[in-house]
């Protein structure tokens, strides 16, 4: 299996505080991912981690297979608030990208810049908030990279902005052959966007894999109250609740569920991804990982 | 990654090379006739320029223009380099294209520390070629209260190789600066004093031990005393020090001590060597101190084995001297350049 990012008990420490900890990853090449979790899970840290922006403190993180930072041609980087250079202009940019990288495709470049109908002549700084996230992606995209790491391109947009872009996004994934990685702290966004999610809580991995198989294996159990004991061993409990007479279960498992006693629901992306990171944390307990 | 770093600074650079392009241009206008009128007048070309208005004030503008050039370096060229893409974020935008860190500063330290270099250059040349016809009228003896010997702290910073290095360090602590700062408003105020407080106290506490001084003792007669320090009370006061002619011309002395025949120097002299005094210190109506008294207290003076202990630069160590405090500010201004290329290397998302 091809991967384009794998951490082996990576972890990343500010001062005294660990902003990731043994972080265990793999990304396999070709998918859009969608990164999830609240404000402050190391996102950002993770993503600046595997761009090379940052050098880990324990383990490892590679990319491509090499070291992370190793092939900074390959790998394309949006970082947060999309940064762009307030006084030059949009063709400045251009001509930066092409001077900065030797797979540079002019024509994509000047075509997406057509296509946002922005005037080249514009300085960087007088674009909004959603048009400067579209500069910045053109760069990352015609930089014709194999990985393109978006770190919360779209937290500062409108509603609209949000959709024309990650809308922008997808069409250039699908012409080409690119991989990508974005962060977000709202799961519409990944819904949107993504065929693969990792749910990152309290600096740790909760859960990832593609989103279709995660749909499929996971459940919500409500039925009268049983203790999570007498569950079928191949169930794993994601979250319970229980009142008086009756147990809600939202579970994993391969296996079909037999049990008359449950009702079975369906899971929407949201709700999964909400039920990870509701859930306790537990370090004891190891990281679940939905293979393929 | 040379036309982005032009098109980032070709503002700030337009504007300090301007005025030193202008500098350059009126100094190269003037000089020839400077130049002339110092062949042509001779032992009295220092008098003659005491008529004129436009040549002691361009000789006074270059000076200072010197003197400003480096912290205007450090500041405006240096301090923003890396301190302004970190506070912008786009550090993040740059160091994501397919070059590497180091390469970006590489570049970037080349390119502007290289006109920082090249500007400074530029003006000092023009300024030392300019000035080349007052300096060797002052140290060939000329008499004047306006210009001092190049070798004099005033001047020597604002002649020859100096200016350069003093830019190259400014602009080199610049980035540095940035670098661990972080905010370009800071760290160029920081820069702007760091590099003046260097400039203010490099004649005194640096430049001393760049060379070893010509190091001499004069016994001090009624001809060669230069100055009296007094001290006490107002009717009846001591001397304190004394101070003497080297007997150089155009050589900066650096300390002249009154020492015993031991060789101990002397913080007050004895009593009677006020009688060695031309003249009461003004406000007192006291009587001047007669040739015969002067000449008696001095000879006493000698006889009991004072003498003055002197360490001056004479003015045929001006290029050596140059030398020496150009190398160690290009020293410093490299060392600061290979901590940025360390630092950078680091976290600093």
């Amino acid at each position: 299996m091809n991967t384009v990012l794998q951490a082996h008990g990576l972890g990343k420490k500010y001062g005294r505080r660990w902003a990731l900890t043994d972080c265990d990853l793999v990304v396999p090449a070709g998918h859009v991912v969608g990164l999830v979790g609240p404000n402050g899970a190391g996102k950002s840290t993770l993503l600046n981690l595997a761009v090379g922006m940052l050098t880990p403190s324990a383990g490892t993180v590679e990319v491509l297979g090499a070291p992370a930072g190793a092939q900074q041609a390959k790998v394309g980087y949006v970082a947060q608030d999309t940064p762009t250079y307030a006084r030059l202009s949009i063709e400045d940019h251009l001509r930066l990208g092409r001077r900065l990288n030797p797979a540079w495709d002019e024509s994509l470049a000047q075509q997406r810049v057509q296509h946002l109908k922005l005037d080249p002549k514009q300085r960087a700084g007088k674009l909004s908030g959603g048009q400067r996230a579209q500069l910045a992606l053109t760069l990352g995209l015609a930089k014709r990279p194999e990985l393109l790491v978006l770190d919360e391109p779209v937290a500062a947009l409108d509603p609209l902005a949000r959709r024309e872009f990650l809308q922008d996004l997808m069409e250039a994934v699908a012409e080409q052959e690119l991989s990508v990685v974005l962060s977000s702290h709202l799961v519409s966004d990944v819904e949107r966007a993504c065929d693969y999610v990792i749910v990152l809580v309290d600096s740790r991995v909760q859960v990832s894999g593609e989103i279709d198989t995660l749909l499929a294996t996971h459940y919500r159990l409500t039925g009268p109250r049983r203790d999570p004991k007498d569950l079928p061993r191949d169930q794993f409990v994601v979250t319970a609740s229980h009142t008086d007479r009756q147990s809600t279960y939202l579970i994993r498992t391969e296996q079909p569920i037999h049990d008359p006693a449950w009702t079975v629901t369906q899971l929407t992306l949201e709700d999964l991804v909400l039920a990870y990171m509701g859930r306790d944390v537990q370090p004891e307990r190891p990281v679940l990982e939905v293979q393929r | 990654m040379i036309w982005l770093t032009w098109r980032q600074f070709r503002v700030q650079f337009l504007v300090v090379a301007t005025v030193i392009v202008a500098a350059g241009i009126t100094l190269a206008i003037t000089g020839p006739g400077l130049a002339d009128d110092y062949r042509r007048l001779a032992g009295s070309f220092i008098e003659s320029l005491g008529f004129q208005r436009f040549n002691p004030f361009l000789y006074i503008a270059g000076q200072a223009l010197l003197y400003v050039t480096p912290p205007v370096i450090g500041a405006f060229w240096g301090a923003p380099l890396v301190a302004r893409e970190l506070e912008t974020g786009t550090h993040r935008l740059v160091w994501s294209q397919s070059i590497g860190r180091r390469r970006w500063l590489a570049t970037k330290l080349g390119v502007t520390g290289g006109a920082a270099i090249a500007i400074t250059g530029l003006l000092s040349l023009a300024v030392t070629w300019w000035a080349d016809p007052i300096d060797k009228a002052i140290n060939a003896g000329q008499d004047s209260n306006t210009y001092l010997p190049r070798m004099f702290p005033p001047v020597f910073a604002a002649r020859g190789l100096v200016p350069i290095g003093y830019a190259a360090f400014a602009f080199a602590l610049g980035v540095a600066l940035g670098l661990v700062i972080r905010r370009t408003v800071v760290s160029l105020a920081v820069t702007l004093a760091a590099v003046i407080l260097i400039q203010i106290i490099t004649p005194s506490l640096i430049r001393p031990h760049l060379l070893a001084p010509t190091d001499k003792y004069i016994v001090a007669n009624a001809e060669n005393v230069r100055g009296f320090g007094l001290t006490g009370d107002g009717p009846n006061p001591t001397v304190k020090e004394l101070e003497v002619a080297t007997g150089a011309v155009g050589a900066y002395k650096l300390s002249d001590d009154t020492v015993d025949k031991s060789g101990k120097a002397l913080s007050t002299l004895p009593d009677w060597v006020i009688k060695c005094a031309p003249a009461p210190p003004p406000g007192l109506a006291q009587e001047p101190n007669s040739d015969a008294d002067r000449t008696a207290c001095f000879q006493r003076l000698a006889d009991e084995g004072y003498r003055q202990h002197v360490r001056y630069y004479t003015a045929d160590k001006f290029w050596d001297l140059q030398w020496r405090e150009f190398g160690l500010f290009l020293l410093v201004a490299f060392a600061l350049g290979g901590f940025s290329f360390w630092r950078i290397r680091r976290d600093l998302s």
